[in-house]
């Protein structure tokens, strides 16, 4: 199908509107209320172009203003962008929106990155010609993370269609009328949406932005990025953070069409400030007789780690959250045998069982945008707005395929947004969840149960059975007959299946985040069960941090040491060097339990990049580069391997895992490492070594690709000041540091285009300052980059060669006294960095238990109740939440006050005397008044 | 938080229940509610805003967004008596500027304001659908029509009577 | 007049006697009100219906004129079932000198109610509201008292006249806002939401209230109905002196001598109107111009006054019938003036949505002000010219209430272009000061 454009033709796609055509094929046509994820709605007449009925008035010039965002491609049809009508239009829909926009260019946020300066440029607006008084707002404090500054406001109305429309947020909304309309909340207050942080880059003025960066201002221009990928968990949303004098100023999304697409949550965009805390180790730190620390070189450090080494009986401790090559090196460094992942001894067998299930299901293990089709979706015990956020956004529009579905019967468009959701109103795809405690995705589901992790499994088991036809199952060995809510998983099981019946395409979602190997499994059986029907089914498995899925496949099968038993080795005498990678053991097991197993070893080790618990019982302490500051490898849920460059070189000495490693190795002349010098030979040699990671040499291209022959740059082609910027030092301006170990420059030298995607530095093209000039590295508008796909999938599923396993769930009953301890994740606090980052360190609440009323009463506590758990040392706050399952606990995962609790265990809860609750912490809308 | 929120009254609560009887979600009724609590308390208050809200389990912010919405929702505290002076085209022609002149020098208020006694507030409004009886207003609930200046005066009981 | 003539020539105000109250339901059914509900309830189908209402050629009173039977073929008639279609009757009359359905709803609410049974019939509704503006108070405690009596009479609810036809009726009383008006800024209203217009396609017909097929038709439109249902097509199309069928609510306000609403035989001259029914402009007036459908049509002006007010004649001559009701521009008001007073109307109850209604008509009507106040400059009316050019061509903004405002803009600018330029030349507004003067 072709259509007409200036005269021009060009082929065209009839599921797409005009505007994504244009854009599609280079022409510069502006637009503001558009967006590719969004849609159109035709808010800002922005995109305007003349279309002509025939020929003869193409001729004549005889033509009507469309817009193109509005506008279906058709076979034939004729087009003008360049016509004066279409021009001076599209110019004065500039000139009416700049009327009231305050012109703060040089003070604001946006400035060289704003889509409302792009779009001026290029209709050439110029003069202003309105003589009356601009309308002017007041401002709300929206919380640490996101800044508020409303007179900039053009009102393309794509805040709130973000906000509400596809996130699901409630407390953003469009106010007052006419030339006087208000975004914001109903009073100052933190924004709820974890995907808030996302305004910043959706709004296509300074009206959002990203607070951090507001109070350590570096313009777009000025800011070094490299590709990278977010460390909060284990997701993978590929990222762009950006960097100025040695800081980290902010983090961009990186589009990956199969990943994050355009968005990331807050815990991405925000957390990964912490790489400028003040408590990052610069120089390595030996302890003295008097227990201080004394800084010594680097050298030095690393005779010490090798003598340590070369006395003998070395564990090592990895790390889920460091690279797979760090973690490799450190397991060539103490042998398979005794080297301990660094997961918790209780998530050690779930993140293994996840694998494990990956495998064996002959369900599709899939991608974010492949979860997006699924048209219907099971959540078995899993959290994901807290565990994995990004899947929560994804399932938000999985629902909406009903909508889809709808439109398509009166033939809309998949972009005709509005028209959409009015058609549709709250129908939806059927979403289950089955959860502990309430989710933020209740809201939109079909049915949300609140149920005992055990029942959740069991809940899972009978739809299962119940899609399989199979009513034989005799339930009666888990006791089922005893418990009164038997009958009603059964019923409600039952009805999930029912609600199933005219699916075509099941995602069911489940992860370690319940603590219960048997919930996983009975989410592999539903799906195993769905596709036995003859249909599509998909298993997605959360694990826990970035690399756990890495971790799992590098010591898959050989009986790797967990935590507990590494402790029992320390206890037998047998540890006398331990080395701990990038792992706060305090976070992982109860604090007397770490400091048996530290204080058992001679001598320990620990590699990181934070001053934490760990590293401060070691004798030795190394500092590491971060994600952010150094090269590796991470394996996301979905087993995709993906490669993060350095944003900027380290400084000090601070060094990435893999070099303070490899050097170790080279030392100690070991063999296997003799002819490795590069970042490249350890993922090569790793590919090599272990079958499972085969494929993550072609994650990225490796250190000699270069791009038509040149490197890609990390700065900007207006970078400026460099010589500048340490003027207080020194005039002369230092060579630029050399990248030996990746195709990317610490400069602006090279070529930013046609690069693979996962060399994707940062987005710019002509004309297209801001983050809306994506779609020039795009191979279609909205769609994969022209590089490809970024990352390789490793997971090779065994299509069923082993059977399901199918656990035996006992029946949920507590005693009088007791209850069963279950997992809360939060997405502010759960993970240790990015709780430190600031903006999110404000939003971060004490850890505590959380038990349903009836419950509290039958245990005699009080909402606010200082709690002992078993014998769990520390005292928690006791909260009272009408959203808990009957008979459940809930205990804050993640943090050091819980991390000797062993989720899904039968307890008793103690008041504690005397307990005084951790100081107030921001919540939700109480805090008034405060303009940030 | 909820204890903040004043519960409304049985009354709004049941003018509220009836209008959500026949309303496919709770939150279609969200106008209708607004006025409800508005014919009872003369305006909705913030606190009124948020108990609505959450009566029609909708976020208190997507309810500002409605309330503000509308020019006969009234977010701020009006007087006894709301005036609403039709000041589009047939009034105007008909003098309906003079008519705001003598409630700015009688009673001390322009559009958007209340007299100090809190007696009126004086707001403009669309064309009232009554232009052959031009100028007119309403005066709380009741439509005065073919109004001059000294007779609207007279029933305001101010004294707008000087400078005819 | 006996009755039946009245009801034969005048349909629409044949039970109006604004000195009493309306009639209740038995007199209404005293005077034939109902016929036309037993005509079709359960002896016509609703196919027949529409035929009958597509062969009378009605034409929606509500402003845009367009044929109701062909806005209610697009309706999908397979799709049935309970709460899955609606009717609306738009009773939010705001337009700036538009005054007759007031008078409908005031003076016989069961003709309205009777139109909206055979109506929703015809489409197959099993809801329909009634959405009427805040103000309209009377109007509404008498279309509820109506309602309740016909629930009582078995002419609402389940199973009406023993048909099985289920129709249940709700009035919705609006909080403000003009923009309500506009059918799908009006259903966005009544979900409950902010009232923004909704791009079309899909039309209301198919996708409208909670997505559900949905027919809004203007309160005069609706009281149409009965008449055509009961007489029949043919006597609708006779009533009507020109092309267009039936009869008109007319009106005129301004310095007339009589302003006042009129039911006539659609396509009566202007002339006759202005000069026959509302006597002529008051002493010490002239004419010099007229809005012949409320605030948002062109201006007509004094060779315009014998053409017929239909809907071909009033487009051809280069505005729009509208609503009907005239508003008459005289000599001692200031063009510039009249034309500030309805721009700044309509900036100020745009909804906001797009852009060039939202900026454009607040930045028109502050340089007409600047103009009004004598601090006009040379390129004003090139700038004015531009906004008319950008937010008056329907298509350029999301909705109709832009064009429409700049209807009276750009016709006035084509009229009266002297009177603007005397603005700038003068500094100062001639009729401000001839006011002064006097
Ligand atoms: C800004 C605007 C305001 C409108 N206001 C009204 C109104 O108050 N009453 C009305 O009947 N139609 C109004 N209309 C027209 C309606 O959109 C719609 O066309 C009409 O109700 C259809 O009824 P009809 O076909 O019976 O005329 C308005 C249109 C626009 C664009
Ligand atoms: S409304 Fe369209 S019309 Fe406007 S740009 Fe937005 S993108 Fe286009
Ligand atoms: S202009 Fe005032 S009633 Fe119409």
């Amino acid at each position: 199908m072709n259509i007409r454009i200036d005269g021009v033709e060009y082929p065209a796609t009839k599921d797409r509107n005009l505007l994504e055509t244009c854009l599609g094929l280079g022409l510069n046509l502006p637009y503001f209320c558009w967006h590719p994820a969004m849609g159109s709605v035709g808010a800002c007449r922005q995109c305007a172009v003349l279309q002509y009925p025939d020929e003869e008035a193409e001729q004549a010039g005889r033509g009507k203003l469309v817009m193109a965002c509005m506008t279906p491609v058709s076979d034939g049809a004729r087009f003008s962008l360049e016509t004066a009508q279409a021009r001076r239009f599209r110019q004065g829909i500039i000139e009416s929106l700049m009327i009231n926009h305050p012109h703060d260019c040089p003070v604001c946020a946006e400035g060289g990155e704003c889509h409302l300066q792009d779009m001026t440029v290029m209709v050439g607006h110029r003069d202003r010609r309105y003589r009356g008084r601009k309308r002017t707002f007041r401002n709300q404090y929206l919380g640490p993370l996101v800044h508020h500054e409303m007179n900039r406001c053009i009102t393309c109305y794509r805040c709130t269609r973000f906000y509400r429309d596809y996130a699901g947020g409630t407390d953003l909304a469009a106010q007052g009328c006419h030339d006087h309309i208000f975004f914001g909340r109903h009073e100052d207050g933190v924004l709820e949406s974890e995907f808030a942080g996302n305004l910043v880059e959706v709004c296509p003025t300074g009206v959002f932005t990203d607070k951090h960066l507001v109070h350590d201002y570096t313009r777009k221009w000025d800011l070094q990025s490299a590709p990278s990928v977010c460390a909060g968990c284990a997701v993978g949303c590929n990222t762009l953070p950006g960097e100025r004098y040695g800081r980290l100023k902010r983090v961009h999304n990186r589009f990956n069409a199969e990943i994050n697409g355009y968005f990331l949550c807050d815990r991405g965009r925000f957390g990964a400030t912490w790489v400028n805390d003040e408590r990052r180790l610069d120089y390595p730190g030996l302890r003295g007789e008097d227990g201080r620390y004394n800084a010594i070189d680097h050298h030095g450090a690393l005779q010490r780690i090798v003598s340590s080494v070369e006395r003998g009986a070395v564990a090592a401790v990895g790390s889920p959250r460091a690279s797979v090559e760090a973690n490799f090196l450190l397991r060539l460094l103490a042998g398979p045998a005794r080297f301990c992942p660094g997961f918790s001894a209780v998530e050690q067998p779930l993140v293994g069982e996840a694998l494990a299930l990956l495998r064996a299901s002959r369900a599709t293990v899939p991608d974010i945008a492949t979860m997006e089709t699924a048209d219907a979706i099971l959540v078995l015990g899993e959290d994901v707005s807290n565990t994995a956020p990004r899947i929560a956004l994804a399932l938000r529009q999985g629902v909406r395929n009903r909508a889809y579905a709808m439109a398509a019967g009166l033939k809309l468009q998949d972009w005709q947004d509005a028209a959409i959701r009015n058609l549709a109103q709250d129908q939806r795809c059927p979403l289950f969840i089955a959860a502990t405690a309430a989710t933020r995705l209740d809201p939109v589901a079909a049915r949300s149960l609140r149920l005992a992790t055990p029942e959740i499994a069991r809940l899972g088991l009978r739809v299962a059975d119940a899609l399989a036809g199979d009513n034989s199952n005799d339930y009666s060995h888990d006791n089922s007959h005893d418990n009164p809510d038997d009958h009603s998983v059964h019923r409600e099981a039952a009805a999930i299946a029912d609600g199933l019946r005219d699916a075509k395409r099941l995602l069911v979602v489940s992860g370690t985040g319940s603590g219960d190997i048997a919930v996983m499994q009975a989410a592999a059986r539903v799906a195993e069960a769905f596709r036995d029907t003859g249909r599509e089914a998909m298993l997605s498995l959360v694990v826990p941090e970035a690399n756990s899925l890495g971790q799992a496949l590098l010591c898959e099968g050989n009986g790797s040491p967990d935590l507990d038993a590494l402790a029992a080795s320390a206890e037998a005498g047998e540890i006398d060097t331990l080395l701990v990678l990038e792992n706060d053991l305090y976070r992982r097991a109860a604090t007397d339990q770490v400091d048996r197993l530290l204080a058992n070893c001679q001598r320990v080790i620990a590699l990181d990049q934070l001053d934490n618990p760990t590293t401060s019982a070691s004798h030795l302490a190394v500092p590491a580069a971060s994600v952010i500051e150094s090269e590796g490898t991470l394996v996301s849920l979905e087993g995709r391997a993906q490669r993060c460059f350095p944003v900027f070189p380290p400084h000090a000495e601070r060094h990435p895992a893999w070099v303070w490693l490899l050097a170790t190795l080279k030392e100690l002349g070991r063999e296997a490492v003799s002819d490795w010098h590069h970042f490249d030979d350890v993922t090569r040699g790793c590919a090599a070594a272990i079958p499972a990671l085969a494929g993550i040499a072609a994650a990225a291209p490796d250190h000699r690709f270069r791009n038509h022959g040149v490197r890609v740059p990390r700065q900007p082609p207006r970078y400026s000041g460099r010589t500048a910027m340490r003027a207080n030092v020194s005039v002369h301006e230092p060579k630029q540091p050399e990248d030996e170990e990746s195709p990317l420059a610490f400069s602006m030298e090279g070529l930013n285009r046609d690069q693979p995607a996962a060399l994707l530095s940062y987005v710019w093209a002509p004309g297209w300052n801001s983050n809306q000039g994506l779609h020039r590295f795009q191979a279609d508008v909205g769609g994969p980059l022209k590089g490809g796909p970024a990352g390789i999938r490793l997971l090779r599923a065994n299509g069923g060669a082993t059977p399901l396993p199918r656990h035996a769930t006992a029946a949920f009953a507590v005693e009088a006294d007791e209850v069963l301890l279950v997992p809360r994740y939060r997405i502010f606090g759960s993970e240790a960095l990015s709780a430190i980052s600031p903006g999110i360190r404000e939003l971060v609440r004490p850890a505590c238990i959380e038990l349903c009323a009836a419950d509290a009463e039958r245990l005699g506590l009080a909402d606010g109740d200082g709690v002992q758990v078993g014998d769990n040392a520390a005292a928690l706050p006791l909260r009272i939440d009408d959203a808990m399952a009957p008979g459940c606990a809930g205990y804050t995962a993640g943090y050091r006050e819980t991390a000797g609790l062993a989720p899904n265990t039968r307890q008793r809860l103690r008041r504690v005397a005397h307990f005084s609750p951790p100081g107030p912490t921001v919540i939700g809308s109480d805090r008034g008044g405060r303009h940030g | 938080m909820s204890e903040l929120i004043p519960a409304l009254s049985a009354d709004e609560l049941a003018a509220i229940d009836a209008e959500i009887a026949h309303a496919p979600y709770r939150d279609a009724v969200a106008v209708d509610a607004l006025k409800i609590v508005q014919r009872h308390r003369g305006w909705v208050s913030d606190e009124s805003l948020k108990a609505i809200a959450r009566h029609l389990t909708m976020s208190a912010d997507e309810l500002e967004g409605v309330a503000t919405f509308y020019n006969l929702i009234y977010r701020h505290p009006v007087g006894e008596k709301v005036i609403l002076l039709c000041n589009s085209v047939s009034c105007w022609i008909k003098g309906c500027e003079t008519l705001r002149a003598r409630c700015r020098e009688g009673l001390g208020i322009d559009y958007g304001q209340t007299t100090a006694d809190k007696r009126y507030t004086l707001l403009p409004v669309t064309c009232l659908g009554a232009c052959d009886k031009a100028p007119v207003l309403m005066l709380g609930d009741v439509l005065l029509e073919n109004v001059n200046p000294a007779g609207l005066m007279a029933t305001l009981g101010a004294s707008g009577e000087e400078g005819t | 007049m006996n009755a039946l003539d009245r009801a034969l020539t005048h349909p629409l105000t044949r039970n109006v006697t604004p000195e009493r109250r309306p009639f209740d339901l038995a007199a209404y059914e005293a005077g034939g009100g109902y016929g036309g509900l037993h005509t079709a309830i359960g002896k016509l189908t609703p196919a027949e219906c529409l035929q009958i209402v597509k062969d009378s050629n009605l034409r929606g009173r509500g402003g845009a004129g367009f044929p109701t039977g062909l806005k209610w073929s697009f309706v999908p008639m397979e799709d049935g079932g309970p709460g899955h279609k609606y009717l609306i009757c738009n009773a939010d009359e705001m337009e700036p000198g538009t005054f007759k359905d007031r008078l409908l709803l005031e003076c016989d609410p069961h003709q309205l109610i009777e139109g909206m049974i055979l109506a929703a019939y015809t489409i197959g509704a099993d809801v329909a509201y009634v959405f009427i503006r805040a103000e309209y108070l009377l109007a509404e405690r008498l279309l509820r008292e109506a309602i309740r009596d016909c629930y009582g009479k078995g002419y609402l609810g389940r199973n009406i006249l023993g048909s099985g036809y289920n129709l249940d009726m709700h009035v919705h009383s609006s909080a403000g806002r003009y923009i309500c008006g506009e059918e799908t800024a009006l259903i966005s209203s009544l979900e409950g939401k902010r009232a923004n217009p909704r791009a079309k396609p899909p039309f209301p017909q198919v996708s409208g209230l909670w997505g559900r097929p949905t027919i809004v038709n203007n309160v005069e439109t609706l009281c149409n109905v009965p008449h055509i249902i009961e007489r029949g097509a043919q006597w609708f199309n006779d009533l009507g002196l020109t092309e267009d069928a039936g009869t008109k609510m007319y009106g005129v306000s301004g310095r007339v001598k009589n302003p006042g609403c009129w039911e006539l035989p659609i396509g009566t001259p202007i002339r006759e109107i202005l000069e026959g029914c509302a006597g002529g402009m008051e002493d010490g007036y002239a004419f010099r111009g007229l809005l012949p459908g409320g605030g948002s049509t062109d201006f007509l002006v004094a060779e315009h006054l014998d053409l017929a007010m239909d809907y071909g004649t009033i487009g051809k001559a280069g505005s729009r019938m509208g609503t009907g009701t005239m508003i008459v521009l005289d000599d001692r008001t200031c063009p510039v003036a009249f034309v500030q007073n309805l721009v700044a109307f309509f900036a100020r109850e745009s909804c906001g949505f797009c852009t060039p209604c939202r900026e454009g008509l607040p930045w028109s009507a502050q340089l007409l002000a600047e103009l009004e106040a004598g601090r006009g400059q040379a390129g004003d009316l090139d700038t004015l010219a531009m906004h008319v050019d950008f937010i008056g061509t329907p298509g350029n903004t999301h909705c109709a209430l832009a064009p429409g405002a700049m209807e009276p803009l750009a016709s006035g600018l084509k009229y009266f272009r002297e009177d603007f330029q005397r603005h700038i030349d003068g500094r100062a507004c001639p009729y401000c000061e001839r006011e002064a003067a006097a």
